[in-house]
């Protein structure tokens, strides 16, 4: 067994909210840069030129990328070979947001329960989910997940028979309706198989892989591209001012399913995409 | 066309104001969210703010870093907001910057009252933070960054997404860059 202290775990967590918050990753960037190529509109062009600055005060001059810092969305592969000592998992994690939150001087969007709405003024509590897998390390992957993009995903269940071309048309009604609400332009993360709560968490994980990195299997990257196009043919463009570039990129994961099952998960992220991982 | 404004509105500012006109406000900008719409409409027995003429931010900004007036600002999205909006109206707010789109409802509200509607782009929070030069709490300061902040802008960049015509940003940008799916 490997011993890892849980304050480890807290410094880690606490690094990963701040650095996600303050520093776009260089494939949202690049995405960026290249939306701007593509992009016809003078109005968006200047959005996604306003975009790119931002990110470089944000991270040069010190400010959170957007004022909505997110619900800490916290996934973890803990190998089965790591023994936690000195506090416990969980109690780690939502220390180091509640950290993170206050020393990076991150807004606190979080609110102890749906209908009394008080808010917790750290961040906390995290959603983290869990996986046991082989070896000695703990990788923590966070993401910083605004409520604008968040209130806009939707989830159906098809029936097994149902065609690619049906899919395709449930994803592109979802952005349609969500038009410029989520911060376009946007990335989009489907779950395709699984059951209802597995195809959401799937939709989720979609959006962890790097930014514009298609799918290893052939039919769901083509699926991927097929699906990017048809969402910029919509026409939303950035903050939905009209324009060619509605999405940066479509991202899709497929788990098997029950033979009677088709369950299809659709979750947006905004171009403000924060996902940072790191490895203890 | 770039145009610089200043706050409070007039009629005669808001008159010259056309959808996709880039403008640059300086002046006096309040915010307030969901909750802090909810206060002032249904909970407060008197308003804590005169906001005649003045310009509405759906905006809860991250703590500022010691030193500075504000952190990351960027707008929250409008459409939630729209059914707090009408007895705004009528009490004389004239300007309101938020991102995304507004109901027909509100439109038609905003052309009889007089009042227009910015975007400012949304997810530039530190962006749109460097044009706020001050800012101080001014009512329920207990709800946090959803409190109502009193802002001191200078040349805050926003686009008007619906004027006084009537006309919509939203819908006339969207139909010219759509295309049919091959």
């Amino acid at each position: 067994m490997k011993e890892i202290q849980a304050k480890e775990i807290i410094e880690t967590v606490k690094d990963l909210c701040i650095k996600a918050n303050y520093e776009l990753s260089d494939d949202v960037l690049y995405l960026l840069n290249e939306a701007l190529k593509k992009e016809r509109s003078g109005n968006a062009r200047e959005v996604i030129r306003e975009l790119i600055s931002n990110a470089d005060i944000a991270k040069k001059v010190r400010y959170p990328i957007c004022q909505d810092t997110g619900l800490a969305l916290v996934f973890i592969e803990l190998g089965q070979d790591v023994k936690i000592i000195g506090g416990d998992l969980t109690e780690a994690v939502n220390e180091g947001v509640s950290r993170g939150y206050k020393e990076g001087y991150l807004r606190k969007s979080v609110v102890h329960d749906p209908f009394l709405r008080k808010n917790t003024n750290d961040n906390t509590p995290a959603l983290i989910h869990t996986e046991i897998v082989p070896g000695d390390r703990i990788k923590i992957t966070f993401m910083a997940k605004g409520g604008g993009c968040e209130n806009v995903g939707a989830y159906k269940m098809f029936k097994p028979g149902a065609s690619r071309e049906e899919i395709e048309e449930f994803v592109v009604d979802t952005v349609k309706a969500a038009g410029p609400n989520p911060c376009p332009p946007i990335i989009v993360g489907i779950g395709i198989g699984g059951n209802q709560e597995n195809s959401a968490l799937l939709a989720k994980k979609a959006l962890l892989r790097e930014a514009g990195k298609l799918n290893s299997n052939k039919e769901t990257h083509k699926m991927e591209k097929e699906l990017l196009a048809k969402i910029n043919d919509l026409g939303i463009g950035p903050e939905g001012l009209g324009g060619t570039v509605t999405a940066l990129a479509v991202h899709i994961e497929t788990s098997p399913c029950h033979i009677a099952s088709l369950p299809v998960t659709v979750s947006i992220d905004c171009h403000a995409h924060r996902v940072k991982e790191a490895v203890i | 066309m770039l145009k610089k404004i200043t706050t409070p509105l007039t009629d005669k500012v808001i008159k010259s104001l056309t959808v996709g006109d880039e403008v640059l406000i300086s002046g006096t900008l309040y915010t307030a969210r969901d909750a802090a719409h909810k206060r002032l409409l249904f909970e407060s027995k008197k308003p804590p703010l005169d906001l005649k003429d003045q310009i509405i931010y759906y905006c809860g900004p991250t703590p500022a870093m010691p030193g500075r007036p504000v952190g990351s600002a960027g707008p929250t999205t409008s459409s939630r907001m729209d059914h707090f909006t009408e007895p705004l109206l009528k009490a004389g707010l004239k300007g309101m910057i938020g991102k995304g789109p507004r109901s027909k409802e509100i439109r038609d509200l905003m052309r009889k009252h007089k009042a227009v509607y910015f975007v400012a782009t949304g997810g530039a929070g530190a962006l749109l933070a460097r044009h706020i030069k001050s800012s101080k709490v001014v009512a329920y300061a207990d709800l946090g960054p959803e409190a109502i902040h009193e802002f001191e802008v200078l040349d805050f960049p926003v686009i008007v997404a619906n004027d006084i015509k009537g006309r919509d940003i939203f819908e006339e940008g969207i139909k010219k860059y759509r295309r049919k799916s091959k």
